[in-house]
């Protein structure tokens, strides 16, 4: 709660800088507010509150993907501090951000539908504008229309599925649909199982699981590249976290209606996800197509149903943040050099720039789920969780998934190590290079020692 | 100690990396200490005391996976191989890359990457941890290969990750499905492992699942088609890394991870796996036959010598599994010595296509003998180390069935005819223009070639130590599967 208060307060005084004329050390101020809200999220660890009659419910899960978030924020703020340096509206776009985080916040700790609804939307409001953001750029306003115009098509699903499991059980708490749900038969009825499925069809859309996965490459493409690291990072976690909250704890009792729709579209997104990936030549769609099949594996473990699968969805959204952030963060460094974002761009690098070359393949080993990894641990989690609920076949198509997705991601790492004299020298500063060396060595050390996650909740 | 003996060459790696100029002196004086470390514990090993020098830490503990390792005989020789291979690697690449490597440091640190991978393998006695090092010693080698290889590399090593990869992620399936079975709060222990009973089929099932893994990184026939390619066109340090050493990973997965594990699967696919080895044997003999580019000639012709070490093994016998130990290490030998003459040839004249050279003995007369005794090694001429190893094999495979065994013994025949086809093409007949500068070789690269010599013989003429390191463990593992087999 006190995080909720202190994110809330930093994006209005964020937001006032523009009129109280406090522009240039808003900054700062930015980081010592995220720092703050990060460490006041460890408030409540091991305790586990309930706020605004259960409507907010903070426990170790939300508040460790709230950790998690923040700190990508953190990196987020560094390695975009050139973000629309020319446009006047740059403190805007900051508070938006920040806004948005406290939808993701409020996503990971929902207790009732509700919250969950005005969570969404909190988070999806500032991710339409700042998709568009970019206002000369065609593509950008492109991506923002499509992003708003489907984002209100997934809103609505879900609001009807609220409504039908509202209708069905009388009950926005969770706690109490989640028993009207274990007492009734059939998975608690006709409306609340239309309901179910209504509502995973809205998050199906807003984690870009496939079908409903074609707004993604076009909107991250669009997007200035600032704001599809932070929409395929922080969105992307926060929006699985709130999925397996609601499906993996309120719907669990009528499982055995919509296991099966998951597992098909878990299936389905790695396969869509991973091979389409493999024809793109622009690094930034291929990072969208990607995300779009580790949504995939991610849905492995919503279905996955036992005590593996908390930590190794929270496990899997460490990894792929961490690795996605660095992966943007170099394409960000690189493509202000080359001015444009293929992968082609990254030929030879690796000569006059070491330290970039290695933190690009360590994260382009940990996409790839290459051990030692952290990218390896969290798909090694997600396979253990799906074996035991056997889910063979799943798991196989999971693993052809990840090989062809050494594919593109090695293809990186070949052009990074091409014999090309011509490459440029990337200009960093040193604590962009810092925190690029730093995410990635997390990415190796949760890959190393694994335990420091793994027993955490 | 053990785990000094896995994480020296990491640190070592760490040291080279900084060490610039100096990195390939570093590099060497590193694995020089870690032979003489090995070696050490070697001396302290006592055969008939099982697995020793164990360490054992919890790693994940919420998941059952531990730090667990410990030393067999084999895994004693497979470690001793390892360590007496990579200095001489190093030493080789001194005179013969000179000018092609930039960025030494980088190369000789990722060798020594390699290195602690490869030990890892080696002595892991936890499923998970196994998997870990497995992967691990693929990075460096792929990073080798893209780097420093040849004109094709790009092609080429992207193929060879990718093959090798998806045989490892099948095994990695198996393992978590072993691990799953594994009673109480589960573990990847690898004693857990055998204690499973599974039922017939599932271990049909999780036998191929693990030998798709060893078999490609073997390679086995039909399985082998990434390897000529990567052999060929890797920097020669690499190559022998690959064929050295890291293709013992695949034979060693066999021994301690497949047998032992699911031996009713082997009991019912054994024969399958024997049949695709003797294939394998035949196959690549024939080609190595009309091979006119010599690394390329070696590399079908490891193909033909590591098909007849699988077929031993699965022959589940002493002699064949004894074989296969010797003629791991003598394989490793003979053919670091063969790519290290290759290599020799390519840098001096430029050519490795057997039709254009000729007349080398007429040159450098120190060379085209020590080639010829690698050569007469590599076809198992008594008394080098080569037929030790491969009459062991084919003793032990006569055992399971003499078809078998007179079909894998044309690989000694025709082994005889390539090798010595190259090695008169290469030394024999008129010099010519290629072959006329030729000059014998440097001090240097006698020192390479010295210790590798003076094994050829060590083990040729007196193998009993090399024998009795490995036999107890053979025995017992033999014991757990036939026990397995007959119940």
């Amino acid at each position: 709660m006190t995080t909720l208060i202190i994110l809330s307060a930093l994006g209005l005084v964020v937001l006032f800088s523009e009129i109280f004329g406090y522009k240039k050390i808003v900054l700062p101020f930015i980081f010592a507010g995220l720092v703050a809200a990060l460490a006041a999220s460890f408030i409540d660890w091991n305790i586990g509150k309930h706020y605004l009659n259960e409507m907010m419910i903070v426990d170790n899960y939300s508040i460790a993907f709230t950790v998690l978030m923040i700190a990508i924020t953190i990196v987020w703020f560094i390695i975009s501090p050139g973000f629309f340096r020319d446009q006047g509206s740059r403190v805007d776009h900051f508070a938006l951000i920040i806004f948005a985080l406290i939808g993701a916040q409020l996503l990971t700790s929902f207790g009732n539908m509700i919250m969950l609804f005005l969570a969404v939307e909190i988070l999806s409001i500032p991710m339409y504008i700042l998709a568009g953001s970019n206002k000369s750029n065609l593509a950008s306003n492109e991506a923002a229309l499509k992003y708003f115009l489907m984002g209100a098509f997934a809103t609505g699903f879900l609001l009807f599925g609220i409504a039908l499991i509202y209708g069905q059980t009388g009950s926005f708490n969770l706690q109490q649909i989640s028993e009207a749900l274990t007492t009734q038969q059939d998975g608690g009825g006709v409306m609340a199982v239309a309901g179910v499925l209504l509502i995973m069809v809205g998050l199906f859309f807003k984690v870009s699981a496939a079908p409903f996965h074609f707004w993604a490459p076009d909107v991250y493409t669009g997007a200035p590249t600032e704001i599809t690291a932070f929409m395929s990072t922080v969105v992307k976690t926060a929006a699985f976290a709130g999925f397996f909250r609601l499906f993996a704890t309120c719907f669990s009792a009528s499982a055995s209606i919509w296991v099966n729709t998951i597992m098909v579209v878990s299936a389905l997104t790695i396969i869509v996800g991973n091979i389409t990936a493999v024809y793109q030549t622009s690094f930034k769609r291929m990072l969208a197509y990607s995300s779009i099949a580790h949504a995939g594996y991610m849905l492995m473990a919503i279905i996955s149903l036992n005590g593996y699968a908390q930590q190794s969805i929270l496990f899997y959204a460490v990894a792929y943040s961490v690795s996605s952030i660095a992966a943007f963060g170099i394409l960000l460094a690189v493509s202000h050099i080359t001015k444009n974002d293929d992968v082609a761009s990254f030929n030879g690098l690796a000569k006059k720039n070491p330290l970039l070359a290695f933190v690009t393949l360590l994260a382009m080993l940990s996409l790839a789920g290459i051990p030692p990894m952290a990218g390896f641990f969290a798909k090694y989690y997600i396979f253990t969780a799906a074996l035991q609920q056997h889910y063979t076949w799943l798991v196989l198509i999971a693993v052809l998934g990840s090989l062809i997705g050494v594919f593109y991601y090695f293809r990186v790492i070949i052009a990074l190590f091409k014999n090309e004299n011509s490459a440029a020298e990337i200009p960093m500063t040193g604590i962009y290079k810092a925190a690029l060396l730093f995410i990635s060595l997390v990415a190796l050390v949760f890959g190393i020692m694994p335990g420091l996650l793994a027993g955490l909740l | 100690m053990l785990s000094v003996l896995i994480f020296f060459p990491f640190v070592a790696a760490l040291a080279t990396l900084i060490a610039k100029e100096n990195a390939k002196r570093v590099a060497l004086g590193a694995t020089v200490i870690e032979f003489a470390l090995s070696v050490w514990m070697a001396m302290q090993f006592n055969p008939q005391g099982g697995t020793q020098f164990m360490v054992d830490y919890w790693w994940v503990p919420s998941l059952g996976i531990s730090f667990k390792v410990g030393m067999d005989g084999i895994s004693m020789l497979l470690v001793l191989l390892t360590t007496f291979l990579v200095p001489i690697i190093i030493l080789s690449s001194f005179s013969i890359l000179k000018s092609k490597i930039s960025n030494l440091p980088l190369f000789y640190s990722l060798i020594l990457f390699m290195q602690m991978a490869l030990v890892g393998v080696f002595v892991a006695l936890d499923g998970f941890l196994f998997y870990i090092f497995w992967e691990l010693a693929l990075i460096p080698i792929y990073l080798i290969c893209l780097m420093w290889g040849g004109k094709d590399r790009i092609r080429i090593t992207i193929k060879f990750f990718i093959y090798t990869l998806v045989g490892s992620l099948f095994m990695l399936v198996g393992l978590i499905y072993l691990y799953l079975q594994t009673p109480g709060t589960h573990t990847f222990d690898i004693q857990a492992f055998y204690n499973l009973h599974l039922s017939a089929s599932e271990q049909g099932i999780l036998f191929w699942a693990f030998f798709l893994a060893f078999a490609i990184k073997m390679p086995v026939f039909p399985f082998h088609t990434w390897q000529p390619d990567t052999y060929t066109d890797a920097p020669t340090p690499g190559t022998m890394l690959l064929s050295g050493i890291m293709l013992k990973m695949g034979i060693y997965g066999v021994i301690r991870w497949l047998l032992p594990v699911v031996p009713m699967g082997v009991n019912e696919w054994g024969t399958t796996a024997i049949v695709l080895s003797v294939i394998g044997v035949v196959y690549a003999s024939c080609i190595a036959l009309v091979q006119k580019d010599f690394k390329r000639l070696i590399a079908y012709s490891s193909i033909a010598h590591v098909g007849l070490i699988s077929a031993g093994i699965f022959s589940l016998n002493l002699q064949g599994m004894q074989g296969g130990m010797i003629q791991m290490l003598s394989h490793g030998i003979n053919v670091v010595g063969m790519f290290f003459i290759a290599d020799i040839i390519m840098s001096r004249t430029n050519t490795r296509n057997l039709n254009e050279l000729g007349g080398i003995r007429n040159v450098a007369p120190t060379f085209a003998t020590y080639f010829v005794i690698i050569l007469l090694a590599s076809v198992a001429l008594p008394l080098t180390n080569g037929f030790i190893g491969e009459f062991l094999l084919i003793n032990g495979l006569y055992q399971y069935n003499a078809w078998m065994a007179a079909v894998a013994g044309l690989t000694i025949i025709l082994g005889a005819v390539y090798m010595l086809v190259a090695y008169k093409k290469i030394t024999l007949g008129e010099k010519n223009k290629l072959t006329e500068t030729f000059t014998d070789l440097t001090s240097h690269e006698k020192i390479v070639m010295i210790p590798l010599v003076i094994m050829i013989f060590a083990i040729g003429i007196y193998p009993k130590p090399f024998l009795d390191i490995a036999e107890p463990s053979v025995q017992n593992l033999l014991n757990i599967i036939h026990g397995t087999i007959l119940k």
